[in-house]
């Protein structure tokens, strides 16, 4: 176990963490949040963060063996799924949001009262 | 390293539990199709994770990504579809 594997280790295991503490608080930003809106606010970020995170420990793990045409290969199909999450997620958050409120889910608020008039004039 | 994937892979699928909550006790339809959404972005990691705990990371690494792809594009279909039969 060269000096290098560890250090690699230690990077891959603190990435892999912090992504999966951040899918941990987007599942209870999910269940706890009262409304579509809110909890759409919660997953999409928390997820995305996520996914990013975790690919790159794991995009890193992949090199641990040698940096031989194929490991390097994979490594880099791994970030190009962090990078299309990157940019798909948010993109596929607003098209539910967009089509939620355009079929007339109106946002929550604490007394009831809405404060959006429905349909837009 | 590889009981620490397992280990990972393990709080990923528990969490993908909790999650289905949402997808069955949801209020409304589109909170399902959350739940659908964001099972499935832990299921791609889940099975990144899979690759290397079964040692064949060339095969799951394709698997993965279309995945990601499909899943991608399921979300933007759901949004299209609701749209216009405006089932909400």
């Amino acid at each position: 176990m060269s000096i290098l594997t560890v250090v690699l280790n230690i990077v891959v295991i603190v990435l892999i963490s912090f992504g999966v503490f951040f899918f941990a608080a987007g599942t209870v930003g999910f269940l706890r949040f009262p409304d579509f809106y809110s909890r759409m606010h919660a997953t999409g970020k928390c997820d995305t963060l996520g996914v990013v995170l975790s690919c790159a420990g794991i995009a890193l793990y992949a090199l641990h063996d040698g940096l031989s045409l194929g490991n390097i290969l994979v490594s880099l199909k791994i970030m190009f799924i962090a990078v299309f999450w990157f940019l798909g997620g948010p993109t596929a958050t607003h098209a539910l949001l967009n089509s939620a409120f355009n079929s007339g889910i109106l946002p929550w608020t604490k007394d009831g009262k809405a404060i959006i008039e429905w349909p837009p004039k | 390293m590889d009981n620490f994937f397992l280990a990972i892979a393990l709080v990923l699928s528990f969490l993908v539990l909790i999650c289905l909550y949402r997808a069955v006790f949801g209020p409304t339809v589109i909170d399902r199709i959350i739940s659908v959404g964001v099972v499935g972005t832990k299921t791609l990691i889940v099975l990144l994770l899979m690759g290397f705990i079964y040692k064949r990371m060339d095969m799951f690494v394709d698997i993965s990504l279309l995945y990601a792809i499909l899943s991608f594009i399921g979300a933007l279909i759901f949004a299209k579809y609701f749209v216009r039969k405006g089932v909400l």
